[in-house]
């Protein structure tokens, strides 16, 4: 542990409340803000609204009547855009039954991977996104590492807005995980000349099953 | 209603016209226009400069020359923003000046804002051929909310068509002691302005602030460009046929 | 890095004849500018938004230390520690101490903007680490040996030739010996580059775009992924975040997303929005093992009891400076520190000093366009001349201008001398205007008759020919 944290710890708050014009013995009980936190209004089908933007920021999407369809579009999406049969898989979708030509590991990603499937918590309308949390069966690198990240939503998991899905996981009674990841669409980049580029570091392709359940 | 003319320094030592014109249009739409005689600058120089002190005792003055008006009206959305927004500010410690400095503020304003806004005014009797393009200066715009009514009564000027530039919010480089103390990036500053003009196809540009004109148009004749600078006042009150600002004293 | 404003003129001037840069600039804050209109149009609780985001930051700096300790002892609950580092120097050596003990020799790096303003890099370089940014904008300038030019796209002044040249010159030892045209190219080959690095990191440092005292985490908001695969993939994860960075809840936090993407770059949101609490947990897969935040002061606690405590409502967007004029004219270098542009001409006097920065909140013609775009509405023009007022009683302007004012002032204050001064005064510009038109060779304010006439007065003041007028009425 590095040394002095306590006294740079006890300096920083004194500091502060000499500023606030405060003791520097103790903070003073916090009241909250009251107030209504302005969220943006929008008409419409949320599953829509949520494909579409997922569409806009240059996601791809399938559409599935059932989950048993996954392993059949799976397979169809890596040899559609070249990449080879191992997948890594959340082990969260160990249910799932794949199709005997792809080669499924249930493991966190490693650097030789190049397709990752994995569920998510929940999804938003409002701004396009999924939303996952890490967990033993959840690893984060599944988000990040492959060419290629699948990920399965279900109608019933699209929710209005992000607050919506903080409140599914206090109802949840679900520790904070170690990771959440709000995923909006692929990684991209703009840095060179403002010319946006797909892949920069994260995935260059997310593909979205949207099962109908 | 009782005006007293806040008639700026750029207009009393540079641009006389603009204070005459700024008369003419009010007097029209029926006012009383009285110029206090004691009155000289808003002070901006020194308060954009951080003395305070200096611009405390100039913004004494202009309180005391103009108790009593019913409105403070004058032509620079600058200056007017200087004694809305900074003179109370200027005063924060002091209880009683700072009662009679938003009394002042609430009395103050632009001039076209002043028409269109209080008065009520919709048209002028004026005439002025040709195209024109309108550039926004910054305090008129951010500080006195100045945009639609200059366009609304250059609207009803005979003979003028409005072409917008594009960027006409952006500053032209003018800021006060800006552009004497760097001078090489505010000539960048309007000559990207002049540029914007030149693409409107106008033959004319209008502006509410002599600073902002004064600077446009120094630029333009040192690069001998046929673009005229008018203060867009001028134009409504029918003496657009001033000199350009700019253009050298025809006697 | 260290500051340098002191020349800030001779920089202004570079960048303007830099055509290159010029075009750069143009691009740049052309499409960021038309971006974030097109967001804001089509957002109707954005001026709502803003107004509580105000809320939320007000309330926060008014009970930062309950905050911090609150954020704090979520972190130690989630088996993260938090440091405190009252300067700049004790932030580096709290972090130095933790690469130390992690025995790292290879640390990755998400952008950071506190972590310039430390030093960071220089710091754990020579203390013999090896450094590696991943964000594309700060891995090219930091192969160019440059500062950010821009506190969101900091390569944003190169052209893609001199990126390719970049790239040929240190990517050739590592195998890559095609010289490229393309941007996708050059995206390509920056990501199977720098992907090795992420795998032999040993240490992950990343900014903290905020904090959450609810739940101890802390938030990146990124494009490109890279600040995630930083984070998790090393053993050691280090958050760098200025302690203003604090919101109360989770809620609370996505009213500053909602506002940051729109205001930065015109995106409705970034591609990856990660929250990271602790280190990995006992049955977690992946992930660091050590989870560490250092909380950055750095004079931020001085300025929360003065005049600039709006100034720690800063969300770091870049919405100032894509509206700044100033900024589109010189570019970030000019301004000689870690933020350009008008958040950067208020905070850089702030932490480096009022002398060694002093023209910054000077070159500002206080338009007013970057407080209208501020997300958090901060009131930088009136910042900026509070700094101008400190300056002025310290004695710091220079002597010329004093005398100027000076000057000015006692004419202004004395209405009746005013009068007959500038008459007689306006009378002999005047006639010499006359002589020889328009007065460009004028010795009398050389900045501006350099490139711009001053034309002759109309011959009178007005208060003269107001006075001959109401003489000769009835």
């Amino acid at each position: 542990m590095s040394a002095g944290t306590s006294d740079g710890r006890a300096r920083v708050l004194a500091d502060i409340r000499k500023s606030l014009g405060r003791s520097a013995a103790a903070s003073v009980a916090i009241v909250p803000l009251s107030g209504n936190v302005p969220r943006p209004a929008f008409d419409g089908d949320l599953i829509e609204r949520f494909a579409a933007k997922m569409l806009e920021k240059s996601a791809t999407l399938a559409r599935l009547a059932t989950l048993g369809e996954a392993g059949a579009e799976a397979e169809r999406y890596v040899t559609s855009v070249g990449a080879g049969r191992k997948l890594c898989v959340s082990k969260a979708l160990v249910e799932i039954a794949w199709p005997l030509g792809l080669e499924i590991e249930h493991r966190a990603a490693v650097r030789e991977d190049e397709t990752s499937i994995t569920p998510c918590f929940a999804a938003v309308a409002e701004s396009g996104s999924i939303v996952t949390l890490s967990g033993p069966d959840t690893p984060s690198t599944l988000n990040f590492v492959p060419e290629n990240h699948i990920v399965i939503v279900h109608a019933s998991q699209v929710v209005r807005h992000l607050e919506d899905v903080w409140a599914q996981w206090r109802a949840s009674g679900q520790a904070m995980p170690r990771s959440v990841n709000v995923i909006s669409g692929p990684s991209r980049t703009a840095d060179i000349e403002q010319t946006i580029q797909l892949g920069a570091h994260g995935p260059r392709r997310l593909h979205i099953l949207l099962v109908a359940d | 209603m009782r005006v007293g003319l806040f008639v700026t320094c750029l207009a009393d030592l540079m641009r006389p016209s603009v204070a005459f014109a700024a008369v003419k249009l009010l007097e029209d739409a029926g006012c009383m226009v009285e110029v206090p005689a004691a009155q000289t600058c808003c002070g901006q120089p020194a308060l954009n400069s951080g003395d305070n002190a200096d611009a405390r005792a100039i913004a004494r003055q202009v309180i005391k020359a103009f108790a009593g008006f019913d409105a403070v009206v004058g032509p620079s959305g600058s200056c007017m923003g200087t004694l809305r927004h900074d003179y109370p500010a200027l005063f924060a410690n002091e209880p009683e000046w700072r009662a009679r400095a938003e009394d002042l503020a609430r009395r103050s304003h632009e001039l076209l804002s002043f028409l269109v806004d209080v008065l009520k005014i919709e048209r002028v009797d004026a005439r002025y051929d040709g195209k024109v393009t309108y550039h926004d200066s910054c305090a008129g715009l951010r500080e006195m909310g100045v945009r639609e009514q200059p366009r609304k009564l250059l609207a009803s000027v005979k003979g003028l068509e409005l072409v917008e530039m594009s960027g006409t919010e952006e500053c032209c480089g003018f800021g006060g002691t800006f552009c004497v103390k760097y001078p090489e990036i505010s000539t960048k500053m309007v000559d990207d302005k002049i540029a914007n003009i030149q693409a409107s196809g106008a033959g004319t540009v209008l502006g509410g602030d002599i600073g902002c004109l004064l600077n446009i148009g120094g630029r333009i004749r040192r690069r001998g460009l046929p673009v005229r600078v008018i203060h867009t006042a001028e134009v409504l009150a029918g003496i657009g046929g001033e000199p350009s600002i700019g253009e050298p004293e025809q006697t | 890095m260290q500051a340098s404003g002191s020349t800030f003129t001779k920089r202004a001037s570079i960048a303007i004849h830099d055509t290159r840069l010029q075009s750069a600039l143009g691009h740049a804050s052309g499409g960021f500018v038309h971006k974030r209109a097109l967001q804001v149009a089509a957002l109707p609780e954005f001026e709502a938004l803003r107004e509580r985001a105000h809320s939320v930051k007000e309330h926060v700096l008014s009970n930062l230390d309950a905050y911090l300790e609150r954020y704090e002892a979520q972190v130690t609950r989630q088996g993260g520690h938090v440091h405190w580092a009252s300067t700049a120097q004790d932030a580096q050596r709290i972090i130095l101490g933790i690469c130390r003990d992690a025995n790292a020799r290879i640390i990755t790096k998400g952008k950071s903007m506190v972590s310039e303003e430390i030093d960071l890099n220089a710091a754990l370089e020579a203390a013999g680490h090896e450094v590696i940014e991943t964000d594309l904008g700060e891995y090219i300038i930091q192969l160019a040996k440059e500062p950010p030019s821009h506190i969101v796209a900091p390569a944003v002044h190169k052209t893609r030739e001199q990126v390719a040249d970049l790239f040929d010159k240190h990517h050739r030892p590592l195998g890559y010996t095609k010289h490229l045209t393309e941007v996708s190219e050059m995206v390509d080959e920056a990501r199977q580059v720098l992907r090795q690095h992420y795998f032999r990191a040993d240490v992950g440092i990343t900014g903290g775009n905020f904090l959450i005292a609810e739940t101890g985490s802390s938030i990146i908001v990124t494009n490109e992924g890279n600040g995630d695969l930083t984070q998790t993939l090393a053993r050691v994860h280090i958050v760098t975040s200025g302690i203003e960075r604090v919101v109360p809840t989770l809620d609370d936090a996505v009213t500053f997303l909602r506002l940051l993407a729109r205001s930065a770059t015109g995106q409705e949101t970034t591609s990856y929005v990660t929250l990271s609490t602790g280190p990995r947990r006992g049955d977690d897969l992946d992930g660091p093992q050590e989870y560490h935040v250092v909380l950055v002061d750095n004079g931020r606690s001085k300025m929360l009891g003065g005049p600039f405590r709006e100034m720690l409502r800063c969300i770091r967007c870049g919405a100032c400076m894509n509206h700044c004029p100033v900024y589109s004219a010189i570019g970030g270098h000019a301004y000689g520190w870690v933020y350009p542009g008008p958040m950067g001409s208020v905070l850089t006097p702030l932490i480096t000093g009022l002398s060694t920065a002093y023209d910054l909140p000077n070159a500002c013609t206080l338009n007013g366009r970057c407080q209208t775009v501020c997300p958090v509405k901060i009131p930088l023009p009136s910042l900026l001349r509070e700094l101008r007022r400190q300056q002025f009683e310290s004695g710091l302007t220079p002597a010329p201008i004093r005398f100027a004012l000076k000057a000015w002032a006692v004419f202004a204050r004395r209405p009746r001398l005013y009068h007959l001064k500038t008459r007689f005064g306006i009378a002999l510009l005047s006639m010499f205007g006359r002589q020889r038109g328009a007065l460009s060779w004028l010795p009398l304010a050389g900045g501006w008759t350099e490139s711009r006439d001053l034309p002759a007065p109309q011959g009178r003041t007005f208060q003269q020919a107001w006075s001959a007028r109401k003489g000769a009425r009835p």
